[in-house]
């Protein structure tokens, strides 16, 4: 009998393999376009091209320290206040005479300290990280709006601005940004003993313990590199919205979330992938975009895209009744 | 004498690969305490499963006061009057014991709970048994033996003719015991049927009035309890043929390597010693729950040792955690491959080497050459069938899933191997398979500690045993004294000497 390689999570990436892959994401992500260029002339344009992947970038750098998150069988909802209070810090540093980098800097450290925090605290007191990052959620919107006073803080020094709103030829720095970090996901995921970790530990905690690998570590690892992700996208948003926001990043995390599941990556953990995560990014990019474009409501928006979220939820849950499906057959029988 | 108030005959049930009953039958007379005995695997569970309406018969009759009785599913099993009380007890902790008794069966004044009828009905019942125990009390607070009563006075609250209890004895402390041996008596001379399940000889000498064993899932025979003797019921329970599935050990043993002195850890692991000597194979028998798999987790650094010495090579070691153990070159394969071993997901040479990672990383830099190597000399090495190293592990055979968890702990080279259950739920020529790898290691140096609930392997495959009984070492056999007879009495609390 011939057994289909079921495909695992850890694997080489090729192209070919990549699209078969996510030929279900892919497929969909293409129906979107074609639809949105009928109805939309201004659609399939370069200038919208690029402006679409610019307005992406912030949701899929977030997105991709999700996606190690959820590969591990976490999920954390304090990303859209870790931009806050980043970005934040950031701009009230540097408008009281700190200089750029430094503020940049002390910015991102504030958001992977957020995430070290986070880790520590479902590691070490065993919490569910949907509570732990409740309330460091919560946690973190008080801090920006403390930091803030309340109010935003305008600042639109050009070197600053350049981050979020700068271009390298035709392409924008966020959209650079956006591809770095992805390359450097992918190789700590796939080329790593750190990302096979992730993929063990999220597949099997038991298992991983059982191998003598420190699971601890890898949490809080994670939680870091999602925190720090998460500050780099709200230093490109201050930049973008010329200050500080203390309301900034709000809702972010359920963005974040949608994109990572749209790319197939399992919510139960051990299964998934950056290269998905970058479509599902995409999907909802094009759909903002697109029915921007198409003058559809915002409240409207809001339905499809929850629609959609609920569809690849239930996609995924087919996938994984397969599997149970297989893994139990002989009991059931 | 009138018809018995259970009658099962010729209850057939077939699990792929395994027969799990072959004609058995069991007969339960109205206010008749009898005792279900087998080994691990007999299938008492089964048929009680099928008696719970949890699995259905292949074939087989089920009669009731005489007259055929549908237990087809949980629902019709519990209209016939049938009430089984599990190991794990399932009653909620948070609510009241009047809550807990009259759960998914609520008396009702109109649309309302009527609580005070529950109430009083509760106290009426568990007054029957002669308890200090109030309707309102919060389960939690209970012990045990306690919430055991409640169990069973729901079970009459429903009118249970037929009381299922499957090794209720197992958390009690011996007064316990006794006040739940006055609670069963109590149903049994309202004329309740009981079926208790115990592993424990000396509790059915006292309690039942009839014996029942089944033998890999077969019939073996029924007797009254006053013509049954010690030496009898372990005939009857062991005895199976033996065939050539062992190979001969021809292992060198050398000098001790491990030395465990009186570990602790919690109820399960009491003051347990014993030693481990180089090249040696050391099986490990004992009944479920009597501490085999907990022992092996302190030693491992899974669970962490309240106290106790390790000596390993002469000196002193602490084993904080499995890293620690590792380092040591102590390695161990879980009983439960599916749970502990393995990340089903992930293909057959991500497991293989997942306990080696940091052999094959260096920072960025990634051996892939040698981590093929391994991966292929395991598969080979172990036969383990796989079309290719990518294939994910959930797809394979349990033997096969199983060779793959040894491959994982061989891949680190371990000089002491602990193997819990190594063949549980393989089948007979992956059984031999790893019976041969076993042997093979073991001529190679390895030292093997072997839990198994099995008697013919822990005989066969074992140059020294350990029988262990409610979290303590019973006794250790060698050579000539490596019968079946002396591990079942060691294993059921009998001492040595009972032995003939």
């Amino acid at each position: 009998m011939h057994l289909e390689p079921k495909k695992a999570g850890w694997r080489q990436a090729t192209a070919i393999q990549y699209l078969r892959e996510n030929s279900g994401i892919l497929i969909a992500l293409l129906v979107l376009c074609v639809i949105f260029t009928i109805n939309s002339p201004a659609f399939l344009t370069r200038v919208n091209m690029i402006n679409v992947l610019r307005q992406i970038s912030m949701n899929a750098i977030v997105a991709f320290g999700m996606t190690l998150v959820i590969l591990l069988g976490g999920i954390d909802l304090s990303v859209g206040s870790i931009i806050a209070v980043s970005g934040c810090s950031s701009v009230i540093l540097i408008v009281n005479g700190c200089p750029l980098w430094l503020g940049v800097l002390v910015g991102l450290a504030v958001g992977a300290l957020f995430g070290f925090i986070t880790g520590t605290i479902v590691a070490m007191a065993k919490l569910p990280p949907f509570i732990v990052t409740l309330a460091m959620m919560t946690i973190g919107r008080g801090i920006a709006y403390i930091f803030t006073g309340g109010k935003p803080t305008r600042f639109d020094a050009e070197a600053f601005n350049q981050i979020g709103n700068g271009y390298v030829g035709i392409i924008p720095i966020p959209v650079i940004i956006m591809l770095v970090t992805m390359v450097l996901c992918s190789v700590l995921l796939n080329k790593t003993m750190f990302g096979r970790h992730v993929y063990g530990v999220g597949g099997n905690r038991q298992a991983a313990k059982f191998s003598g690998i420190k699971i601890a570590k890898v949490e809080i690892a994670v939680y870091t590199i999602c925190g720090l992700l998460a500050a780099v996208s709200g230093i490109i948003m201050a930049s973008r919205l010329s200050g500080a926001q203390p309301t900034a990043g709000d809702g972010q995390e359920l963005d974040a979330i949608a994109a990572v599941v749209l790319g197939g990556t399992s919510m139960s953990g051990g299964v998934g992938r950056i290269g998905g995560t970058i479509i599902g990014a995409l999907i909802i990019g094009v759909l903002n975009n697109g029915m921007n474009l198409m003058h559809l409501s915002y409240y409207w928006q809001l339905v499809v895209k929850g629609l959609i979220i609920l569809f690849a939820v239930y996609v995924d849950a087919l996938k994984k009744d397969k599997t149970l499906e297989r893994l139990f057959k002989k009991k059931r029988a | 004498m009138d018809a018995a108030l259970l009658e099962m005959k010729d209850i057939c049930k077939t699990f792929p690969g395994v027969k799990a009953l072959d004609h058995v039958g069991i007969t339960v007379r109205r206010g008749e305490v009898h005792a279900l005995l087998g080994e691990n695997g007999a299938g008492k569970s089964t048929l009680i499963k099928i008696l719970g309406g949890i699995y259905v018969a292949d074939s087989g009759e089920v009669w009731i006061d005489g007259k055929p009785a549908d237990i087809s599913s949980v629902d019709n099993s519990k209209r016939e009057g049938i009430s089984i009380v599990h190991q794990e007890l399932c009653l909620c902790d948070n609510m009241t014991v009047a809550q807990n008794i009259f759960l998914g069966q609520e008396k009702k004044k109109a649309l309302f709970c009527n609580d005070k009828e529950m109430n009083d009905e509760a106290d009426r019942l568990l007054s029957t048994f002669g308890i200090q125990i109030g309707a309102r009390d919060s389960l939690g607070g209970l012990t045990v033996a306690q919430q055991q009563m409640v169990e069973l006075a729901k079970a009459l609250s429903a009118d249970a003719r037929i009381i299922v209890m499957d090794e209720p004895t197992d958390t009690l402390t011996d007064r316990e015991i006794q006040k739940l041996f006055e609670a069963i008596r109590t149903l049994r001379d309202k004329g309740v049927g009981i079926i208790y399940i115990s592993h424990r000889m000396e509790e059915i000498f006292e309690i039942a009035d009839t014996i029942t064993v089944l033998r890999d899932g077969q019939f073996i025979g029924s007797l009254p309890v006053r013509e049954a003797n010690y030496h009898d019921l372990v005939t009857m329970l062991i005895g199976r043929e033996m065939n050539d599935m062992f190979a001969a050990l021809d292992n060198e043993v050398g000098e001790t390597l491990l030395e465990a002195r009186n570990i602790n850890c919690g109820k399960q692991v009491v003051d347990c010693s014993f030693h481990l000597r180089k090249g040696e194979i050391l099986g490990f028998y004992g009944l479920v729950g009597s501490g085999r798999t907990e022992l092996m987790r302190t030693i491992f650094g899974v669970d962490r040792m309240q106290s106790g010495e390790i000596y390993y090579r002469g000196s002193k070691i602490t084993v904080p955690n499995v890293q620690s153990a590792l380092s040591y070159g102590i390695n161990l394969v879980p009983e439960d491959r599916k749970v502990q071993g393995l990340v089903l997901i992930q293909s057959v040479g991500f497991n293989i080497v997942f306990g080696v990672l940091d052999k094959l990383y260096r920072g960025l830099r990634h051996d892939k050459k040698q981590e093929r190597g391994t991966v292929a000399e395991y598969i080979r090495k172990l036969r383990i069938k796989t079309p290719s190293a990518e294939q994910a592990v959930q797809n394979l055979s349990g033997g096969n899933q199983q060779k793959v968890v040894l491959a994982k702990a061989l891949a680190t080279k371990p000089d002491v191997l602990i193997l819990d259950e190594p063949t549980r739920g393989i089948d007979v020529g992956a059984k031999k398979e790893i019976y041969d790898i076993m042997s093979m290691l073991a001529s190679e140096g390895v030292s093997i500690i072997m839990i198994s609930s099995e008697l013919p392997e822990v005989i066969n495959m074992s140059n020294r045993i350990m029988v262990m009984y409610e979290g303590r070492i019973a006794g250790q056999l060698a050579g000539h004294e490596m019968t079946q007879e002396n591990i079942i009495i060691l294993a059921t609390g009998g001492r040595k000497d009972d032995a003939s």
